[in-house]
């Protein structure tokens, strides 16, 4: 057995025999079942080492050719496998709760395989053909089939099919480069391409339109899923080409194009937010400033690059899938999630009400929770670097808060003698719960992560040292 | 020589169907420009790609125009009234559009070549051309059908230039698996919004 079956075969092959095969209701147990089953093995088996049990010896090969190229799984990988898988099957979890479309979990657990396969893929840089399929299969999961496509998801299909001939063209370019490093033509149109293959992979300025048009067409639980999942396997790609181009990685040029794009993100993220009537596009703005945290952690010129980016990960991942099912809660009460159809409805959803202010609050990385020690590491390595731009994160992240305090203000904005009551099931509660539990937890004792976390930079030789 | 004066009709076969595609109302007749692209894009990916992966192409691209077609077949009448308003404005824009496109390809052709060498004239105008009017026909339009058509062109034009130097069978196989996925998800985007949702009862 090879640990790319194991982790991308079995799970996209799981996918598929339930769309095909289970009924919509056990779905959900069946797939956080395979996902929290696959995030534990990458846990307890090192991958390519022999392990003994008892008097048998198991060892996981780390490769698989396949149409003759390479998949293969580091032992370094496990711990990424671990919260790629563990972050999934909260979402598999949360889907009864959330009321979702049909197909989330098969056609999610397919899509995590895909984005888990871009992650080792070699060489690299056919992860972007991966990551072109796998949003291909999102579209299912966002229209769902008595309700027609609007613009933002035309729109998401386009630019993710942009993307990928710039950046398969660009890593053609760049293998040019390194042969002769000294052509600026060359070097320039390699790095506008690759650039440009970024910005509509990862939604920079001014190519996010999509997302909060999507955030109104498109179910909240999907859309968030979609916003956890695709950039963060994109962000994972992209460490992979600063990685392997060592002119990409020390250009003081792309790397201030790089943070530059990022603080546009954060701060226009954060102003649109604190703007919105609605409080999915609210969603979808935060999740455009989270996005650009990572782009701007990816410009920096420190060795903490890659611990910082993935200290951004895990949170935003817990956050986002909170916040998704505290809104597909509060939308089968109020479909359009306007401000003027949420008023009052602290007091008829209370839980699920204070489940999304405090992953707003978090996002917007208010002290005590889950995003505010990745936000604070990362202020930290900004201030040595440029003080205008940690102002501008500042500035997009008291958006933030800005969108959480109004958002607030019109839950709790009820009619005079309004009883309070809990109108969430048994089964929201529990995962709102804890949801609202790991935040607290990831906020107050951040370092439970610190074993998953160490040995990451290991899978970028040259970032991470 | 023979060859070089087929991979030039090549070229004017996808000028004449990317200016079909652009102005024509009917979908039938745009499938079937579609398929005509697929042709010329299969003679150009063969100058430098095996046969066999140049014809795994050109199945699965009309495999893409099955689909979409059979899609089509079965929407309303309402459907194509809707898209022939939107189509039948600013015709004579939309030529001129192309025109611009091929000279700009035209004088890019030359440079690429001189940059690229080995790549082929014909190869690098035919591509630069699709990609272009892909991207013109995205430009111009959010009807899905014409949106998924605007992708499928400039898809194939990019693959026509990456087909000469990047020659792998996983590359090859995904970028079939893309057109494939394409097509299908632009037929189910077509489909989406004519069915009914079903509710279960609570049990």
């Amino acid at each position: 057995m090879s640990a790319p079956v194991i982790w991308i075969l079995i799970p996209f092959m799981s996918g598929a025999f339930i769309l095909f095969f289970l009924h919509e209701r056990i779905s959900p147990m069946i797939g956080g079942v395979v996902a929290m089953t696959l995030a534990f093995a990458a846990l307890i088996i090192p991958i390519d080492t022999a392990l003994l049990l008892g008097s048998i010896s198991i060892k996981i090969s780390a490769s698989i050719q396949f149409f003759g190229r390479s998949f293969v799984f580091h032992r370094a990988d496990g711990p990424l496998l671990v919260i790629i898988y563990g972050l999934a099957a909260l979402w598999f979890f949360g889907t009864p709760a959330s009321g979702s479309a049909n197909r989330f979990v098969s056609l999610g657990l397919m899509i995590v395989a895909l984005l888990t396969a871009s992650v080792a893929v070699e060489p690299f840089l056919f992860a972007a053909l991966i990551l072109d399929v796998a949003a291909l299969l999102v579209i299912p999961l966002l229209v769902p089939p008595y309700q027609k496509p609007g613009r933002g998801i035309l729109r998401f299909l386009v630019y993710q099919t942009l993307a990928m001939p710039f950046i398969l063209f660009s890593g053609w370019m760049l293998a040019g480069v390194e042969g002769s490093p000294g052509n600026i033509g060359t070097t320039t149109q390699a790095g506008a391409m690759l650039g440009l293959g970024f910005a509509f992979l990862l939604a920079v300025f001014p190519l996010y339109n999509w997302i909060p048009m999507l955030t109104e067409e498109a179910s909240p639980y999907v859309t968030g899923f979609l916003f956890w999942a695709l950039p963060t396997f994109t962000v994972i790609f992209a460490l992979g080409f600063l990685d392997r181009y060592s002119w990409l990685r020390t250009s003081p040029q792309l790397s201030n194009t790089i943070q530059f794009a990022g603080v546009f993100m954060v701060a226009s993220g954060g102003l649109f937010a604190s703007q919105q009537k609605h409080i999915g596009r609210i969603m979808g703005y935060a999740s455009i400033s989270g996005t650009g945290l990572l782009v701007l952690a990816m410009g920096l010129k420190s060795s903490e690059l890659v611990n910082i980016i993935f200290l951004l990960l895990v949170p935003r991942g817990f956050e986002l899938a909170l916040w998704a099912l505290a809104l597909s809660i509060i939308k089968r009460k109020a479909f359009s999630l306007q401000f003027s159809e949420i008023k009052g409805l602290a007091r008829n959803y209370p839980i699920a009400v204070s489940a999304l202010i405090l992953a707003n609050l978090s996002i917007a990385g208010f002290p005590l929770l889950a995003g505010f020690p990745p936000r604070l590491a990362l202020w930290q390595e900004l201030a040595q670097q440029s003080l205008s731009i940690s102002f501008w994160v500042l500035l997009g992240l008291i958006g933030l808060f800005i969108a959480a305090m109004r958002t607030l203000a019109v839950f709790v904005k009820a009619e005079e003698n309004t009883n309070w009551e809990i109108n969430e099931s048994l089964p929201q509660i529990t995962m709102l719960g804890l949801g609202v539990i790991g935040l607290f937890i990831l906020g107050l004792i951040p370092q439970i992560l610190q074993p998953f976390l160490a040995n990451l930079p290991v899978l970028f030789d040259h970032l991470g040292q | 020589m023979a060859v070089n004066l087929f991979s030039w009709i090549a070229v004017g076969l996808i000028v004449a169907t990317s200016t079909i595609i652009l102005i024509n109302h009917d979908w039938r007749i745009n499938l079937g420009a579609l398929a005509g692209q697929y042709v010329a894009a299969f003679w150009l990916e063969t100058r430098h790609l095996p046969f066999v992966m140049g014809s795994a192409k050109l199945i699965t691209g009309w495999m893409v125009v099955a689909v979409l077609g059979m899609t089509c077949l079965g929407l309303s009448r309402v459907e194509e009234e809707k898209e022939d308003v939107f189509q039948s404005r600013g015709q004579w824009f939309r030529v001129i559009l192309i025109c611009i496109l091929v000279l700009v390809s035209a004088g890019s052709s030359i440079q690429i070549e001189a940059a690229i060498p080995g790549i082929g004239l014909q190869v690098i105008a035919g591509s630069l051309i699709l990609i272009g009017a892909g991207i013109v026909h995205l430009g111009l339009t959010s009807v899905t059908l014409r949106v998924i058509l605007g992708l499928l062109s400039m898809l194939m034009g990019f693959e026509i230039i990456y087909g000469a130097v990047e020659s792998s069978i996983l590359v090859t196989g995904l970028l079939a698996l893309t057109n494939l996925g394409l097509g299908v998800v632009g037929s189910y985007l077509l489909i989406a919004g004519s069915s009914t949702p079903i509710i279960e009862e609570e049990t």
